[in-house]
């Protein structure tokens, strides 16, 4: 079968159960795929052999009534995983191999799957292009020109790509919907406290959470419930009886109240980006959704709230990494030396900057006026949701305020890089679920999303929203291969 | 109360300076696991055996809160008369350090778990109150160990994580001798609680302490300096002795005292410079994020209220009233929870017709004497409260005199043995059969007529002679009191 690697997460199930395809021939044609890609530079460590192995060892006994049977997946390299090395993008934790499991990856290997590899990321997620990588940049599969969104840039492209048939990213800002809107694939940030964070590299531990990223809507569901599940060891994850996703979607949203909030219609967002909204808003009333205009008046802080809150965290989550114990160590005349060689050399530059601003904003005299505001205005901005929320089910807008970007763009302008997660960051800060699902194209011919954003454990209705909007939009990724000699 | 002859003051020419200190004191939560993690905490094992992944701070590792632990801090503070706090939240206090793996201490700042309370202190002058300003959590550090190689630190992480109450006094202690009876009163405290084994020795419990001085008779604080991390009562009081005194010799030279954190050097007996308040750590305080503000309701509070045993002010009280001994006695037997405990189950097993005077005179004269040479603590006495008490119940009941029942103590150290038995067996039963004594009594008299007579002539010393020949008589076994009467009618 040559065309594995273009089957869906659902139709792979099907065929291993119905017995069709064999874990190994499905194995075989994702590794192959990958080797063939190395120009994409989606991988940073490659567990073949092994996943291989283990296909194999699949298919002597195979469990059909797992939810992910034999099926090998590669994740991104924030997940640490056991005994195949964790590097988070770094150069810091480049030799870093975890004695243990994250849950989320835990969970998926119980259901089966089998780890391929680890993709390529944002240095410690930081990064909305994937450019920050101490492993490279990644290339979008869509043009060889293109960035592939970040800080999951690797898993993006990976999925786009069809490297692997599924993948988990985490999403501190929009880490999982903006590459997967720059990449044409469906991306879903779970609510805060519905994954475990346990075994996640961490960024901001406020806001960071592990989601699916899928060639369709169904494959994200199946891929959601698998992954959400309550786990003591993490004490934010949230003890609440989940959906079983897959099984409960459904394409009937008659009734339901789609809001459109003003505010996302920022200044100098090119027209197209508002043209698909419009798009996206027929669909929904084409799909039997009533739209409603609504008001996040807030909106317009959430950016600068999210670029204190964020980079404060992971000043003080990076502090663990000071050539001490495990990872890069450089050679120091003293204590001190020691902590400033590893960390100026082990850090690249984006991650130092976010430390920079994280502990000026935390320090004594500042803290009030940056940190303690930030906060507060944080709940304003959830305020303007649960406010929202009276009134509409869920609320549609663009994923990003522009398609894809060339590689090298805008490197040397943080505060532009910084506007891409203009509007996903505001979901992170309410600690709410947004999915992006890819919507059209710009006149380029590259992809854009429409990003769905829902009550907090309400995963169930916006997957149904956008499985719904899914079948309307009937998107076809435009991806050459280009890549492949 | 004689105030002026008790006061600690330090003179200079024509000054005197008043003392100010106050404490903050790290009390090692007793606790199978650490704080935020399972891992044992366990005193003396191997280094770093006892860490796990998220004491050593490994990429995406969270704590989660011990409730053990925060049971422990809230009895502690119940202990405290203080109050508890429903809503406390744990910071971030960022540092770095090789002995610290997480680069931040997890604390609380803002939300302690325990607000203000009182311990009232029984010092010579009479009772004093010292106030608590808070309790909180944190983790303990790992430890570095520097002098093992010349070229490398090593650092054993079996610490790391380990659950601290930190117990801020308010400025409230004037003297060395009140800091003593302070830190043993907060360590009884804790010890009857069975949240803090109050060990100094293996570093449970520690102080930093804050010194400054002022003019006696004024309000105004002097410039503090806080002395880290002292870890004996005698070191606590010789660095304030001597901080004191520098204070006081920099103010008599016309200088200023600079607010700075010193380090007590014992070898020495000084204390050192250790940073400038200009050079102070800026912490970068904040909430953290990995765990939610902790909240309590009521009835768990009020459950662990239910739960508080009799603490030592209570049982002084109650000592005193039920048993008539005087506060002096009383102190004694409840300043140490395994003391009390001891001295409860003698009177328990002494029965009905007891003398608990007595038990006590035997307890804090006889086997504290006993435990003093034997460098044993009460709950490794020689001698079980069980036999103890029929010691006392035989001297009570006249079956041995005070004198016998000292040689059948020393019988007891031995083995723990019943009193009664050795009684028997060394024939040490009291002579108290007025008839037999008489016997002796006449023989003796019969024996010495010449000192009768020379006695009955007014030579009233001789009394004692016949005394101890009857005593002698009798192998020492006859009742001293009847001997006396028998005596006194015979001569």
């Amino acid at each position: 079968m040559s065309d594995i690697t273009k089957q869906s997460l659902t139709e792979l199930v099907e065929n291993i159960k119905n017995k069709k395809l064999s874990s190994t021939d499905v194995t075989k044609a994702f590794i192959q795929r990958s080797e063939k890609s190395s120009e994409l530079n989606a991988y940073i460590t490659d567990d073949f052999t092994s996943a291989l192995d283990k296909a194999k060892k699949f298919d002597q006994n195979p469990n059909l009534d797992l939810k992910l049977p034999g099926i090998p997946m590669a994740v991104k390299d924030l997940f640490c995983t056991k005994n195949v090395k964790t590097t988070a993008g770094s150069k810091i934790l480049n030799n870093f191999v975890p004695t243990y499991e994250s849950t989320v990856t835990e969970n998926i290997w119980n259901e089966g799957a089998i780890l391929m590899g680890k993709l390529n990321c944002d240095e410690f997620a930081m990064g909305s292009s994937n450019e920050t990588s101490h492993f490279g940049n990644v290339q979008n599969p869509i043009d060889k020109n293109l960035v592939p969104g970040g800080s999951s840039g690797g898993s993006a492209s990976a999925v786009a790509g069809q490297l692997t048939p599924i993948t988990i990213g985490t999403d501190t800002g929009g880490s999982i919907r903006q590459p997967a809107s720059f990449t044409g694939i469906v991306g879903l940030k779970p609510t805060y406290g519905s994954c475990s964070r346990y075994g996640i590299v961490a960024f901001a531990s406020s806001l960071d959470q592990a989601g699916p990223m899928a060639q369709n809507v169904k494959d994200c569901a199946l891929l959601q419930e698998v992954i959400s599940t309550y786990d003591p060891k993490d004490s934010t994850s949230i003890n609440l009886k989940r959906n079983h996703y897959s099984k409960e979607l459904t394409k009937n949203i008659k009734g339901k109240k789609i809001g459109i909030p003003k505010e996302y219609r920022v200044d100098g967002m090119p027209k197209e980006i508002e043209d698909l909204w419009q798009k996206g808003i027929q669909y929904a009333k084409d799909c039997g959704a009533e739209t409603i205009d609504i008001s996040l008046p807030h909106t317009s802080y959430a950016l600068p709230t999210y670029y204190i809150v964020a980079p404060a965290e992971a000043s003080s989550n990076l502090a663990r990494y000071d050539g001490v114990k495990y990872g890069y160590r450089a050679k120091g005349e003293n204590l001190i030396d020691m902590y400033e060689k590893t960390r100026s050399e082990g850090f690249g530059a984006e991650v130092q900057r976010r430390i920079m601003i994280g502990t000026y904003v935390l320090s004594s005299g500042y803290y009030d006026a940056y940190y303690l505001k930030a906060q507060k205005v944080r709940k304003l901005i959830k305020n303007d949701f649960d406010e929202a929320y009276k009134k509409v089910d869920a609320i549609l807008t663009p994923s990003t305020p522009s398609s894809a970007f060339k590689i090298g763009e805008k490197t040397n302008d943080p505060v532009s890089m910084y506007l891409n997660d203009i509007f996903t960051v505001p979901v992170n800060l309410a600690g709410l679920p947004g999915i992006s699902i890819p919507a059209g194209h710009d006149t380029k011919g590259y992809p854009l999303g429409l990003q769905i954003i829902g009550r907090a454990f309400d995963e169930q209705n916006i997957l149904n929203i956008a499985f719904a909007m899914e079948e309307k939009i009937d998107f076809k990724n435009k991806i050459t291969d280009w890549w492949i000699k | 109360m004689n105030k002026k002859n008790i006061e600690y003051l330090i003179n200079r020419k024509d000054n005197q300076y008043e003392v100010v200190i106050g404490l903050e004191v790290h009390a090692q939560v007793l606790s199978e696991s650490k704080l935020f993690s399972s891992s044992s905490t366990k005193f003396g094992a191997e280094p770093n055996t006892q860490v796990s992944l998220v004491d050593a701070a490994f990429p995406g590792m969270l704590p989660v809160i011990n409730e053990f632990c925060i049971k422990q801090a809230i009895k502690t503070g119940i202990g405290l008369n203080a109050k508890i706090n429903k809503r406390s939240v744990f910071d971030r206090k960022n540092y770095f350090y090789a002995d610290l793996p997480q680069g931040y201490q997890i604390s609380q700042f803002k939300d302690p778990i325990v607000g203000e309370g009182k311990v009232i202190l029984d010092m010579p002058n009479g009772q004093k109150e010292v106030g608590i300003e808070r309790l909180h959590l944190e983790q303990d550090a790992g430890k570095s160990i520097h002098d093992l190689d010349p070229q490398n630190t090593f650092v054993d992480l079996n610490r790391s994580g380990v659950a601290l109450m930190e117990i801020v006094s308010k400025p409230d202690l004037r003297s060395p001798d009140e800091v003593n009876a302070y830190i043993k009163k907060l360590r009884s405290i804790m010890r009857y609680l069975g949240t803090c084994d109050g060990n100094m020795q293996e570093g449970s419990l520690r102080a930093d302490v804050n010194v400054s001085v002022r003019p006696k008779g004024s309000k105004e604080f002097g410039t503090r300096c806080e002395i880290k991390n002292v870890n004996s009562i005698k070191f606590m009081q010789m660095a304030i002795e001597y901080e004191a005194n520098r204070q006081v010799d920099l103010i008599e030279e016309g200088k200023t005292i600079d607010q700075e954190t010193r380090l007590f050097d014992t070898k020495k007996n000084e204390t050192r410079s250790m940073r400038s308040k200009e050079d102070a750590h800026d912490y970068r305080y904040f909430p953290d994020p990995d765990l939610l503000p902790l909240e309590l309701s009521e009835e768990f509070i009020e459950d662990l209220k239910n739960d508080i045993p009799e603490l030592p002010d209570d049982k002084k009280k109650r000592f005193i009233e039920e048993f008539k001994l005087s506060p002096y006695e009383a102190n004694i037997l409840v300043s140490d929870i395994d003391t009390a405990k001891y001295f409860e189950e003698v009177v328990a097993k002494m029965g009905k017709n007891k003398d608990v005077k007595l038990a006590v005179n035997w307890i804090t004269g006889e086997l504290f004497a006993v435990l003093n040479s034997k460098g044993l603590e009460i709950s490794q006495s020689p001698v079980s409260a069980k036999n103890f008490a029929i010691l006392i119940n035989l001297i009570k009941n006249g079956t041995i005199s005070g004198k016998i029942a000292k040689t059948v103590f020393e019988l007891m150290i031995n083995g723990d043995k019943d009193p009664q038995k050795i009684v028997e067996e060394k024939g040490l039963k009291q002579q108290s059969d007025p008839k037999a004594l008489e016997a002796l009594i006449d023989k003796i008299i019969n024996e010495n007529r010449e000192k009768a007579i020379e006695y009955k002539q007014g030579k009233e010393k001789l009394f004692g002679f016949f005394v101890g020949q009857a005593m002698k008589a009798s192998g020492g076994k006859a009742n001293p009191q009847l001997i006396n009467e028998i005596l006194k009618k015979k001569l």
